[in-house]
């Protein structure tokens, strides 16, 4: 099997925002990056078939800045084989701009299946997987919990309102993972001295123009402060009596 | 003068209520253009019944989509179909709901338009001819305002959050041809268990937290959240912990959710479930460290052990809705 994971550097999501000097952007002074939760999701299914199949190449693919080559080397030490910068000074909020320059590198690759996390906690944008997939003409399933592979040929569970699809689909496809689809590995020691020798290619991303501006970016309005009703479960009766009169919930 | 094309969604049938919320967002967007309404419905045959009631929600025409392969999400052959909608009407806007099927249908018409998208957002408007739109990103720790620079926009704006408003007039209908295209199939959906409320939809939340101790303790989360009429939640720790479903997670790696009252039990508040729920009306908690930072964010709260609370509390607010 031959697997590629897009995978995306974002700061930990315990990180505190600051909203950076531009107005438009995170500070990002002392923030520290991770690979995207969902990323891993995609990137233990990858590794997962790869076993399984009993062969194949696992590359992983991210789009960003120099400092994503240590997002990418994560994933060499999870288990794959190589890494693809796409150089960006910064990843555009144009998700179909990221799709484009994704797409252009994934064409002609000859893969059977192409991973991404179902949504980045940056951004929170959940566009770029599917588009790519659209660019690329492939089927895509998105949000993935539950994947069984036989023969070509695939079937997905994703997460609804109130039930579970059953999606079926043709390889090579696009699919984007959630969390439930697996348990993500941590890299052994091994596998981190392993991924130090394990090649990283770097090229420009052929990212085009960026038609999705940011004007501002501003920290949510604060709460009004609340109060502490009592102790116990005496508290109740006034709780109740506040949630029906004062704050008309009930 | 560009015209704003709503895309709805219905199940079985019947038209959701995040489809409302979508068309008078299309409504007071298109206002601002100086445009018109379409509402699509795309469905299963007999689902033009559906979009009568769309006019009176502010559409000025409705448009009928209507295929047996459309009685469920078909990811291809929807995109495909609001695609070539879009294409042939001047329209400076597509919207739909961010819901599960929304959130999937978005991108996959964005591509084919070659339209920038904007999704989840809380707000719209039009200003110096081109679209804008507000939204929460990190999960809801910072708020972004985006420009979109070219003459199509394609946004799916979020569930709960726009509220549904009334044109008092009745839309056109017609028909638009489905456009069949399936890469991949909906072979079925297995429903949740009977009566379940989704916690990203319901109006009330009820979570708990690690100071359940253990996962057979949930029951207490349960009936609380049965007395309230609302959907049970739950803090990354105990999802982590393999005590209940991801489907419940509330914050950064889980669901954001903006309910008429949210209820955090033994939760403590670390920054990415606060970041998940903060957008509630009204937030409640309950926790035996006064110190938790939940209750920086709670309206009300209540300081003490969960498990002399909760049962109060449910019979509580059991008698008081029964009353």
């Amino acid at each position: 099997m031959k697997i590629a994971v897009c995978i995306k550097r974002v700061p930990d999501t315990e990180t505190r925002i600051r909203i950076g000097g531009d107005g438009a952007s995170i500070d990002e002074s002392g923030v520290k990056f991770v690979v995207n939760p969902y990323d891993e999701f995609a990137i233990e299914e990858a590794l997962q078939r790869k076993e399984k199949a009993g062969g194949g190449e696992v590359v992983a693919i991210a789009l960003g800045p120099d400092a994503a080559q240590e997002t990418i080397r994560g994933a060499l030490a999870m288990g794959a084989d190589r890494g693809v910068l796409l150089k960006a000074d910064k990843v555009p909020a144009d998700a179909l701009a990221v799709a484009r320059a994704l797409a252009a590198e994934l064409k002609d690759g000859g893969w059977d299946l192409v991973l991404f996390g179902k949504l980045a906690v940056d951004d929170y944008n959940h566009g770029v997987g599917p588009m790519t997939a659209e660019l690329l003409g492939l089927p895509c399933v998105t949000a993935v919990v539950k994947l069984e592979l036989e023969g070509g040929r695939g079937v997905a569970e994703r997460e609804v309102e109130g039930g579970m699809e059953v999606v079926e689909f043709a390889l090579p496809a696009v699919l984007t993972a959630d969390k439930g689809l697996n348990t993500p590995r941590y890299p052994a020691l091994k596998g981190i001295m392993a991924a130090k020798k394990k090649p990283i290619e770097i090229k420009p991303a052929a990212l085009g123009e960026a038609r999705v501006a940011v004007t501002t970016l501003a920290l949510p309005a604060d709460r009004k402060a609340g109060r502490i009703v009592g102790e116990g479960p005496d508290a109740v009766g006034e709780l109740v009596r506040l949630l029906r009169t004062e704050a008309k919930v009930l | 003068m560009a015209n704003v094309l709503a895309v709805t969604e219905q199940r079985d049938g019947a038209l959701r209520k995040s489809s409302r919320e979508v068309v008078w967002a299309a409504r007071q967007l298109a206002d601002a253009m100086g445009g018109a309404v379409d509402a699509l419905v795309l469905g299963g045959p007999g689902v033009d019944a559906a979009g009568a009631k769309l006019g009176e929600a502010g559409a000025d025409r409705v448009l009928v989509a209507e295929d047996a392969a459309f009685a469920r999400y078909a990811p291809d052959g929807y995109a495909a179909t609001v695609a070539a909608v879009a294409k042939a009407g001047s329209y400076g806007a597509v919207l739909a709901a961010a819901t599960a099927a929304g959130k999937d249908l978005a991108p996959r018409v964005a591509a084919r338009l070659d339209a920038p998208l904007g999704t989840d957002v809380t707000g719209v408007a039009f200003a110096g001819g081109k679209v804008a739109a507000t939204r929460p990103v990190y999960a809801g720790k910072a708020v972004q305002q985006l420009r979109f620079d070219a003459p199509l926009a394609v946004i799916s704006v979020r569930p709960n959050t726009f509220a549904p408003g009334s044109a008092g007039k009745p839309g056109t209908a017609s028909k638009v041809p489905a456009v069949l295209e399936s890469r991949v199939t909906v072979r079925e959906v297995k429903a949740a268990e009977q009566g379940k409320l989704d916690v990203a939809e319901a109006s009330v939340v009820v979570s708990g937290g690690r100071g359940l101790r253990g996962p057979e303790h949930f029951a207490l989360i349960e009936s609380l959240a049965k007395a309230f009429g609302g959907a049970v939640g739950a803090s990354r720790a105990v999802v982590d912990a393999g005590w209940r479903p991801h489907a419940e997670q509330v914050g950064q790696t889980g669901k954001t959710v903006s309910p008429q009252l949210y209820v955090a039990v033994g939760i403590s508040g670390a920054i990415q479930h606060l970041a998940g729920m903060r957008t509630a009306k009204v937030i409640v908690a309950i926790n035996k460290d006064k110190d938790a930072p939940i209750f920086q964010l709670a309206d009300y709260g209540i300081v003490g052990d969960l498990f002399e609370i909760v049962p109060k509390l449910t019979e509580e607010v059991a008698k008081a809705r029964a009353g």
